[in-house]
């Protein structure tokens, strides 16, 4: 009975903030909304017995997905007003469109029969195994060749993600970490007795010491022809 | 042996090729920036032939949990992938992109991660396996069409063949999905026996199965998933062109063979009727719309979307000597295309890369020999004897009229007939138009790699006999 009060209620939370999701207008909102989906829908697996999904959920979805969405929504410029204008205009057919994949599923699902428990090879868990040593002994046993390949899946992303974005030029201003941890205090800081009123830069002092950059960078990473320049700017502009 | 057991040496191979992989990627960071992809490249080149004498030796068997297979016909798709594989990366050495600059070190990697995703693929036993094999190769391809990252025609194919790329991963999921729920498992073995057990087909199975030819369609390029071919062909680096008209191409048919022959091969007569359809409609397009081409490689994209209907013959014909036919037609697809590209990466002017039919005007007198290779592979690209592409073609038809299938065999020598004129018009450029500016003296690897397929594709003949009976070998290990 408790059981099913708390289904209901995490079900409930759940598809409104799916909904909610989807038609609030501020986007920032609707990532939060997400989160809290993910949460009722741990709950709901929580109930179903599956602690281990019901945990990972949280941990991958909540904290890794939604947090990385989060940041995308603030970091990019979208001007979602005008996505909506685009969704107005073709809910129709997405309407149709709905509807006959809903027909679909409703035929599909009418002249469904269940397959019988375990047909072909499915491994079933030894009785008294817990999910999480089951889940284990799944993907690190049986399936560790996919699981695997699923590794060198990401691992080719990452490389695809740096060999298309990463330019070697010369705003790189890549650190030479040697020369950066040689440094000394006296080298970069300089202390200034200031009276009141007065100004840094009228007492001698410098926004930042203008070799400081080129010196501690990697040869070539800083751009070569803007050296001299720019660390003229910095002396004169200080 | 009990299908549960893990039996991990059966994987050896891709074992090898994934830590060689692992070891090239760290190698190559810690070269300086901008020299690693010679070494690269040659260390690649190394684990791949090790690779293949690996796959060679590796015993027949079932492991990881009935999720991976090795048999006559996986040996046979993992050297061809292999050997399409070497010949891109050999292609790659010498390329430069229009600014003069080598690829990176990381073509290399990737060429190699995607060509083990080709061999996981081809030794899938289990949709899951097939999916991941599918996805690492496919995604390797996704970066490596996009890396002549400052030219907009190889973003925009990146982009593209990402976009309609995941577009058809989804689709397979969807149909894999739909045959998992009414099958209740996805390894082929219960698969068979699932469809055996139903008297009745379910329409979620064969619902299913569409999708799953729609997505692998949409991997091979067969009309009407084309669509993405000619951009992606035209923009990706040469080098890249050649590995996606080889390597991937392979990997899928294996995938198809082997689903369709397979779990699903009980249930012949109901997709004899696509394939063939996906035939017919690949050799008539690709015949009719290169016809206009003026750009080599997208010629040459048409010319694949062509070649992949004929093969798709020997499936149609729905028999081991079909799969037989279709696997010896690959064989020969693999060395002519490869040579092709190879004199495509060699069409250099001033160091820059020319791509136009007309840039090849004057070629047999200004370079004869490579002009005759390229006569060479054009001849049988349209299948004249006695060169490769003859007995391919010879092969798949004779299967397909075996099986009666009569009409796909006439639309095939028709659409045969009409390709034989854009193939002979890149021959008359050659040797009887005016002369244009000479090109550029290739590089020697190039000149190695087209005149080593050259001399593959005149002598073909000779290797005819092992190779049909290693393809009979792999066509009796599929169908038992």
């Amino acid at each position: 009975m408790l059981a099913q009060v708390v289904f209901y209620v995490f079900a409930a939370v759940l598809l409104l903030s799916g909904v909610m999701v989807i038609s609030v207008r501020n986007p920032v909102h609707a990532v939060l909304f997400l989160i809290l989906a993910f949460f009722n829908a741990a709950g709901l697996f929580l109930i179903a017995g599956a602690e281990f999904l019901a945990m990972l959920l949280v941990i991958v979805y909540v904290g890794a997905v939604a947090v990385l969405f989060l940041f995308v929504v603030m970091m990019l410029d979208i001007d979602f007003t005008q996505l909506r204008e685009g969704l107005q205009r073709n809910a129709p057919i997405g309407a149709c469109v709905g509807a006959i994949l809903f027909a679909e599923l409703v035929m599909a699902v009418s002249n469904w029969t269940m397959a019988p428990a375990g047909a072909g090879g499915s491994v079933q868990a030894a009785p008294g195994l817990t999910n999480t040593a089951a889940l284990g002994t799944l993907i690190y046993t049986h399936y560790v060749l996919l699981f695997q390949a699923c590794g060198l899946v990401l691992l080719v992303a990452m490389i695809g993600a740096i060999v298309l974005t990463l330019r070697q030029t010369g705003s790189g201003r890549r650190q030479n970490i040697e020369k950066q941890h040689a440094r000394t205090r006296e080298d970069t800081l300089e202390l200034v007795q200031l009276p009141l009123g007065e100004n840094v830069l009228e007492q001698g002092g410098f926004l930042r010491p203008g070799t400081s950059y080129y010196e501690i960078a990697v040869p070539g990473s800083y751009g070569a022809a803007e050296q001299p320049k720019e660390a003229e700017k910095e002396e004169t502009g200080a | 042996m009990s299908a549960t057991s893990v039996n991990w040496t059966l994987a050896l191979p891709e074992i090898a090729l994934a830590l060689a992989g692992l070891v090239i990627l760290v190698f190559g960071v810690l070269q300086r920036e901008g020299k690693g992809i010679v070494s690269c490249t040659m260390l690649t080149v190394a684990a791949f032939i090790g690779c293949a004498a690996l796959v060679v030796v590796s015993p027949d068997g079932v492991a990881y949990a009935g999720t991976f297979v090795n048999d006559g016909f996986a040996r046979f798709m993992k050297i061809l992938a292999l050997l399409g594989g070497v010949v891109a990366l050999v292609l790659t050495l010498s390329y430069r992109t229009n600014d003069r600059v080598p690829l990176p070190f990381e073509t290399a990697v990737l060429i190699l991660f995607s060509t083990l995703g080709a061999l996981i693929m081809a030794s899938s036993a289990n949709l899951m396996t097939l999916f991941v094999g599918l996805e690492l190769s496919s995604l390797s391809i996704y970066i490596l069409c996009a890396l002549e990252r400052d030219d907009v025609t190889s973003s925009e194919a990146g982009l593209k063949y990402f976009v309609l790329g995941s577009l058809a991963s989804g689709l397979l999921l969807y149909g894999m999905s739909l045959v998992y729920g009414y099958a209740g498992t996805m390894a082929y073995t219960g698969l068979i026996a699932a469809i055996q057990q139903a008297g009745a087909l379910p329409s979620g199975l064969m619902v299913g199965l569409v999708f799953i030819m729609v997505g692998l369609s949409f991997k091979l390029s067969v009309v009407p998933f084309h669509m993405w071919t000619p951009d992606v062909y035209q923009g990706a680096p040469t080098p890249i062109t050649a590995y996606m008209a080889g390597a991937p191409k392979f990997a899928a048919f294996a995938l198809f063979l082997r689903v369709m022959s397979g779990p699903f091969g009980t249930m012949a007569p109901r997709w004899q009727i696509l394939i063939e359809a996906l035939s017919i409609l690949s050799m008539v397009y690709g015949a009719f719309a290169a016809i206009p081409q003026t750009n080599i490689k997208r010629l040459m994209a048409y010319s694949s979307i062509g070649h992949m209907g004929y093969a798709l013959m020997g499936l149609a014909a729905a028999s081991t000597n079909g799969v037989r036919a279709t696997l010896v037609y690959l064989a020969a697809y693999l060395v002519m295309n490869a040579g092709v590209f190879a004199v495509i990466t060699a069409m250099r002017r001033k160091g820059r890369e020319v791509t136009s039919l007309s840039d090849l005007a004057g070629l047999g007198r200004t370079d004869p020999g490579l002009a005759a290779a390229l006569a060479i592979f054009m001849f049988s690209m349209v299948g004249a004897p006695p060169l490769a592409g003859f007995f391919g073609k010879l092969m798949v038809f004779a299967a397909a009229w075996q099986s009666g299938l009569y009409v796909l065999v006439v639309i095939g020598a028709v659409s045969s007939v009409v390709g034989a004129y854009y193939y002979l018009r890149v021959v008359k450029v050659m040797y009887f138009d005016a002369a244009s500016e000479a090109l550029d003296r290739p590089a020697r690897s190039l000149l190695f790699v087209s005149g080593s397929m050259g001399l593959a594709t005149v002598f073909f003949i000779l290797a005819l006999g092992p190779l049909m009976a290693m393809a009979r070998q792999a066509a009796l290990a599929l169908g038992g």
